[in-house]
């Protein structure tokens, strides 16, 4: 049993090691390049690692691999360990799979940075791949808990990677207190779970929750706690403020932990307490109400952005609303499928749209454009990506989109099944926009090379940008080539995998839990391909002025330009808030702290003024003084 | 006569004395009355020694005759001292040390 579990301990290990050696040994951090190639190397390990626990775990097998922790009056409050089995070793495949790669990748990406700061990325990179699987493996809520704080740390110190950037730092902590927010309820959650059942450990608590054994009363509380914590990780609304801000980190950054794997954390928490979220109806039902809310939300907000990662923000965003209303629906399978999918085809769009970003200097996609020509790979792994972004088939998001879609169908929920159709649509529309817009179309801004040198975000590609001449050929991003072999390789593995998870899945079908009705299809793929179309005439053809869509949602298009106004509603009561509560601190300190002292003192000066007059100076005073008390002395003596 | 009379005559002596340091605005008649306050009780002392057959009393009045009179001399001293500096001895006038 216990062999089992090694190679699933060995993936999360390597990573550990990684980060203490890089984090001990200055020298060898400082040194940047070398301090890379330690981490890729125990990465590489540990994907292997992984690779093997998911052969042994395949099926039904478990195992679990624990110690004790906490001992509580003879027996064990919290354990440590790794719990493998099917779900947890593929997701830990997951994992390292794509931060291998953009370890690599960052390699291409990040070479321009000093050493110290390359070997501070890495060392990051490390304590995020370790808490990630230690999250993905944790056999008890306790331990999940607490890798989830630290990637929730890791995230905060990669987007603020740049710190010296006032946007990037601003992003980071923005990140930091959202997805805080959402871990107070996930943390009450816990708690509260413990209470009821007396164990953290999720075996326990599963076969608990199976034999009837939770009582049902005050449950709805708990699990709607717990999903707090998914929707401030996950970024469900109204707590998806974060991500999009979070794109300030590094590209590869964003790749890794804001679309591949961190921000699933939540939707693999409650596909991992599935079972407890089947006794409780109502809280899924608002789980696939708020998914599906999100999505679209999200989808309006990405067709009307301008920079290229903030699109994928969105993106993400709405994809992990489709996550979370298959689970809502009762199917936490197809939301899980969605995952492994979506982690795969937004990493190898974020680094693409890293590839763009890197040769051109901007992340405007106004200053893009032709770049088809100048970089034919790149232009072929992301249309790859956002093929399988849009659903196609034959590429890796199409059946588990499709099998999201079917389980919302199934799960009889009309409403959010609508919203996620319109979803499907608006998905293929934007992502082929900024196909079109890149890769194809002329760039809309003239002058963009002159722009791209004073531009605040390219400290990184300064080097490109510098060398050319100001102005003179404007209608092409400047230098822009096929990334190097560092960052090309990652994007081709991707690119591969997603075309194989595609054509395997087109073809053989995986057993569901359910049977989609077979009109889902077909109307998904033609609602895709409607986006699709749209997009090239719009964007392409420009047989359609974009300026109509504009004018023809106008209210809807104004709202979206100011994010539904969500961020400024939060800044604004936050800042009330803080405010109103910084005022009243500021009048008890004030008025009552100082208020006390002032008060004192002043009685104090006006005391021993009054008090000084006694002091005459004349020795005869003192001489009544002491007669007079001698004689009040004497009478007390004498009548008392 | 009884102990009284001598202890009453030393009241008497002693709260005249009292008086005149508390009133006297002259230095020297505050010393003339700090002298009538001593002998106020050496006179009580003598008084118990002789009634209660006990010579402890005189032999501390011989002390007190020898104190009073280096504190008279010492307070003489110091009046003249503060005559020629301060130019007065009122003793309301000397009020250096008011508050």
């Amino acid at each position: 049993m216990t062999d089992l579990g090694t190679p699933a301990l060995t993936a999360l290990l390597l990573h550990a090691i990684a980060f203490l050696v890089l984090a001990v040994v200055v020298p060898l951090r400082r040194s940047g390049r070398p301090a890379a190639i330690v981490s890729i190397l125990c990465a590489s390990g540990s994907l292997a690692a992984a690779i093997q626990a998911w052969g042994t775990h395949g099926g039904e097998r478990t195992s679990r691999l624990v110690w004790e922790w906490l001992p509580s009056q003879g027996q064990t409050l919290a354990t440590v360990g790794v719990l493998a089995d099917a779900d947890s070793t593929m997701m830990l495949m997951l994992v390292g799979l794509v931060s291998l790669l953009v370890q690599v990748y960052s390699l291409g990406y990040l070479s321009d940075e000093p050493r110290p700061a390359l070997g501070r990325y890495y060392a990051y990179q490390s304590l995020f791949a370790f808490s990630m699987m230690g999250l993905v493996l944790a056999p008890n809520l306790l331990q999940l808990f607490i890798c989830w704080e630290l990637v929730g740390l890791c995230s905060y110190l990669l987007i603020g990677y740049w710190y010296q950037r006032p946007a990037a730092a601003r992003a980071a902590v923005k990140a930091f207190w959202t997805t805080k927010a959402g871990d107070v309820g996930l943390l009450i959650g816990i708690i509260l779970l413990w209470r009821q059942s007396g164990t953290f450990d999720l075996t326990e608590l599963r076969v608990l929750a199976e034999s009837g054994g939770l009582t049902a009363a005050g449950l709805s509380v708990i699990t709607f706690c717990i999903y707090l914590g998914a929707v401030g990780k996950s970024a469900q609304f109204p707590l998806h403020v974060w991500l999009p801000d979070a794109m300030e980190g590094p590209t590869p950054v964003s790749a890794l932990i804001h679309a591949a794997t961190m921000v699933t954390a939540g939707v693999y928490l409650l596909m991992r307490t599935s079972w407890l979220f089947a006794l409780t109806p109502d809280v899924l039902l608002i789980v696939a109400w708020i998914g599906a809310f999100t999505a679209l939300l999200a989808a309006v907000l990405a067709c009307v952005q301008d920079d290229i990662k903030r699109v994928l923000a969105y993106s993400t965003v709405s994809q992990l609303g489709y996550m979370m209303t298959a689970i809502g629906a009762g199917f936490a399978g197809a939301g899980f499928f969605h995952l492994l999918t979506h982690g795969v085809f937004k990493a190898l769009l974020f680094l693409g749209a890293g590839a763009v970003i890197h040769a051109v200097g901007s992340n405007n996609l106004s200053q893009m454009g032709h770049l088809a020509r100048r970089m034919p790979q790149t232009m072929t792994v992301f249309v790859v990506g956002t093929l399988s972004l849009a659903g196609i088939p034959l590429f890796a998001g199409f059946l588990s989109k499709e099998e999201v879609l079917g389980a919302v169908w199934e799960g009889g929920l009309v409403g959010p099944f609508v919203l996620l159709m319109l979803v499907a649509f608006l998905t293929a529309f934007y992502m082929f926009r900024v196909v079109f817009l890149a890769f194809f179309g002329a760039p809309v801004v003239a002058g963009s090379a002159a722009a791209l040198a004073s531009g605040p975000r390219i400290a990184h590609t300064h080097g490109h940008v510098e060398a050319v001449p100001g102005g003179g050929h404007v209608n092409e991003p400047p230098h822009a080539h096929d990334p190097p072999a560092t960052m090309a390789a990652p994007l081709w593995i991707l690119a591969g995998l997603s075309m194989i998870i595609g054509v395997y899945f087109t073809f053989e079908h995986p057993e569901t839990e359910f049977v989609s009705p077979s009109w889902l299809m077909p109307s998904a793929v033609g609602v895709a391909a409607a986006g699709i179309l749209l997009a090239w005439a719009t964007y392409q053809r420009r047989a359609i002025d974009p300026g109509t869509f504009t004018t023809m949602f106008a209210p809807l298009h104004r709202a979206a330009l100011k994010k539904f106004w969500i961020d400024d509603l939060f800044e604004h009561v936050i800042a009330a808030s803080v405010l109103a509560f910084s005022r009243a601190v500021g009048w008890v300190d004030r008025y009552l702290v100082d208020g006390v002292l002032n008060a004192l003192s002043a009685w104090t000066l006006t005391a021993g003024d009054d008090m000084r007059t006694m002091q005459s100076g004349r020795a005869q005073d003192y001489v009544y003084g002491v007669a007079v008390g001698l004689l009040v002395l004497l009478l007390w003596v004498q009548f008392r | 006569m009884g102990l009284q009379a001598y202890l009453t005559l030393a009241a008497v002596i002693f709260c005249i004395g009292l008086f005149g340091v508390m009133t006297r605005r002259n230095t020297i008649g505050i010393l003339l009355g700090i002298e009538l306050m001593l002998n106020a009780v050496n006179i009580n002392l003598v008084a118990f020694a002789r009634f209660s057959a006990d010579v402890t009393g005189m032999v501390f009045t011989v002390f007190t005759i020898c104190i009073t009179v280096s504190e008279a001399a010492l307070g003489l001293a110091i009046v003249i001292l503060l005559f020629r500096t301060r130019r007065t001895v009122l003793a309301d006038h000397l009020d250096l040390l008011k508050g």
